[in-house]
């Protein structure tokens, strides 16, 4: 057997497996957002064109779902580059205990969402929830609904999402700040650059290409984002945390399982991801110069 | 320019002792360099005299003014590190502007400019100055480090091994053209190098430290000709000074375990010594009142090393272009009487 042959050997389980459960369900899934289908019918798919498409881009429906999601996604990922780049540079110098600090730190996002989601919960609970008693509201009737108002439910979303994944940012920023040596400092000092001057033109510029990818990867984390949201409203009150993820979920595998339409919704939040990212990587590319 | 002047200096860090109470005067205008093995202490002394590090005892003083109490910023140095040390991000023009352009002082922006392009037509850096400094190589990157120390006119000039990551021809063009430069502008330099070679060229001034402590200090002729102790002998001098064990009485030198056999020129020393001979003082010649053979010979080109056994000792001789001696061959050799270098006790000099 020649050498070519027996890597092919090697290599065809895995093309195999990569075909039957991503390659084929993506073609298979493009075809079906071109159709009117539902797996718990028995009628076969019916090409309808781009409807779908259409259907989507002119429902008010999807379009508040866009609206929340990127609401949801900018707060958030916002509050915990800040939070996470903060936490960053305080437990940048080694003290005693910051190696105990940060790995308790980082605890939050080694949970599983839904473990945060049904605990948050209970957090939150107006009656008998501790956030409520530390911001001071003890009176049961007028103390805020986190989860069940609808002016409130994002930011609690928020705040969730918030207090898991800053450890993340701060994380990235964290091995970006020990990359920085020591000496550029110290050259900085000797040429009599000020405080602000040398975290602008040395620590941030350095730091920037982690700090990006953090971003990255919570802004596409946060458009995708589903158990979280999932665990602690559902999607309401009415549609008030209802974002696309979620509404892609009612719409897949509830009620009419309208496989066409949301196959063509997956494809929709693909583009967005796809087109995100590609505008941050173009940024990070900037970074690193 | 200034002078500067450390007196009873010592700083420890943790159990070692970096250095041991070190006083030193650097005079203005002169190019002083610390020379010594890795670990001796110099790069800590320069970073004392910059304020990047505090001595547990001692003073620090430029022109007379006690500058201990003084950040980095406000001593006024300027520092060219050992590892370029430049602002990532930023083109070369931005780097060699940057430490006029601190806000703690202001410099106008036409002035900056001039500035920058007197430093890099110097410096020969004049094509680089829109590059980012990612895109340089080593020699451009020191060079740009060593513009950026140049752009204003420090107190003292403090470079840390600035040349030993570069390649050998760089290392001696840019030697040059330092010493060039620092004697063209007048400036106080203080250079700290591991390199016997850059002491010896570049210096007015060599001190040596070795573990913390200060050895000697002298012109790089003082210290070739007379090493205050075996460590100076070591460092100094390509192929290493022959060291030999020897017994001294009524003025005269044998060396132990040879017919090498010296009078002790001035000083005096009695029982066991070390006696050193420089290779180019051990010279061949028919007519030599010593006896050796030849173990191996290494062809320099220019000159060529000889590696002799005499009795139970083993000698290097310099010898001027080849040389036609077989291995094992008998040769005759003579050695300088009033070049010799006897060390006693603790190897400190004592001729």
């Amino acid at each position: 057997m020649s050498d070519t042959r027996i890597v092919q050997i090697f290599i065809l389980p895995t093309v195999i497996l990569l075909i039957c459960m991503n390659i084929f369900p993506l073609i298979y899934s493009l075809f079906l957002s071109f159709t009117r289908f539902s797996v718990i019918s028995d009628a076969p798919p019916e090409w309808v064109g781009l409807a779908n498409y259409q259907a989507i881009l002119t429902d008010p429906r999807f379009w508040n779902n866009f609206a929340i999601t990127g609401r949801y996604a900018l707060v958030s990922v916002a509050l915990q580059t800040i939070i996470g780049f903060g936490l960053a540079m305080l437990l940048r110098t080694k003290f005693k205990g910051s190696g105990i600090l940060t790995t308790l730190i980082l605890v939050p996002m080694m949970l599983s969402p839904i473990v945060v989601a049904v605990f948050w919960k209970l957090i939150f609970n107006p009656s008998a929830g501790i956030f409520n008693y530390l911001l001071g509201f003890t009176n049961i009737n007028t103390s805020p609904e986190w989860l069940g108002q609808t002016d409130l439910a994002l930011w609690a979303v928020v705040i969730v999402d918030v207090w898991m994944w800053s450890p993340f940012v701060m994380l990235l920023a964290l091995a970006g700040l020990s990359a920085i040596p020591d000496y550029l400092y110290e050259a900085a000092a000797i040429d009599r650059a000020s405080a602000w001057f040398q975290f602008r033109r040395i620590t941030l510029p350095q730091v920037m290409p982690l700090l990006l990818i953090a971003v990255l990867f919570r802004t596409i984390e946060a458009f995708k984002q589903f158990d979280l949201v999932m665990g602690l409203t559902g999607g309401g009150p009415g549609d008030a945390t209802e974002t696309v993820s979620i509404r892609l979920y009612k719409l897949a595998f509830q009620g009419q399982y309208d496989t066409g339409m949301s196959s063509a919704l997956a494809y929709v939040i693909l583009v967005i991801i796809i087109a995100v990212s590609n505008l941050y990587i173009r940024q990070l590319n900037k970074a690193r110069g | 320019m200034s002078d500067v002047r450390l007196s009873n200096i010592t700083k420890t860090f943790g159990d070692i002792n970096a250095l041991d109470d070190i006083s030193l005067e650097i005079k203005d205008g002169e190019f002083f360099v610390l020379l010594g093995p890795t670990g001796a202490g110099k790069t800590t002394t320069l970073r004392i005299i910059a304020g990047l590090e505090k001595p547990e005892a001692g003073e620090i003083s430029f022109d007379g003014e006690v500058v201990n109490a003084l950040q980095p910023a406000d001593r006024d140095v300027a520092f060219v590190f050992q590892q370029y040390s430049l602002y990532p991000n930023m083109s070369v023009y931005d780097n060699l502007a940057f430490p006029l352009r601190s806000p703690l002082r202001k410099t106008p922006e036409p002035e900056v400019r001039q500035r920058v392009t007197a430093a890099a037509e110097k410096l020969r850096i004049s094509h680089l100055l829109d590059r980012k400094t990612a895109r340089l190589s080593g020699g451009e990157m020191q060079r740009v480090s060593i513009g950026r120390a140049i752009v204003r006119e420090p107190r003292i000039f403090l470079m840390d091994e600035p040349l030993s990551n570069l390649d050998a021809k760089l290392r001696e063009s840019l030697r040059v053209e330092l010493k060039h430069l620092q004697k063209t502008h007048g400036s106080t330099t203080l250079f700290v190098t591991h390199d016997q070679i850059e002491a010896l060229t570049m210096a007015d001034r060599i001190a040596v430290l070795d573990a913390g402590h200060l050895l000697q200090v002298g012109t790089p002729t003082d210290i070739y000709d007379h090493p205050a102790t075996t460590v100076v002998a070591q460092l100094v001098g390509t192929p290493r000074i022959n060291l030999l064990p020897a017994q001294a009485a009524d003025g005269q030198i044998q060396v132990t375990e040879s017919s090498l056999r010296v009078p002790l020129n001035g000083g005096r020393a009695s029982g066991e010594v070390m006696l050193g001979i420089r290779p180019e003082d051990v010279r061949l010649g028919s007519g030599g009142r010593f006896e050796g053979s030849v173990i191996l010979t290494e062809t320099l080109g220019v000159e060529t090393l000889v590696h002799l056994r005499c009795g139970g000792q083993a000698l290097v001789s310099v010898v001027a272009g080849a040389a036609p001696y077989g291995v094992n061959s008998t040769v005759h050799f003579d050695i300088a009487p009033d070049r010799l270098h006897v060390f006693g006790a603790g190897g400190v000099r004592v001729n």
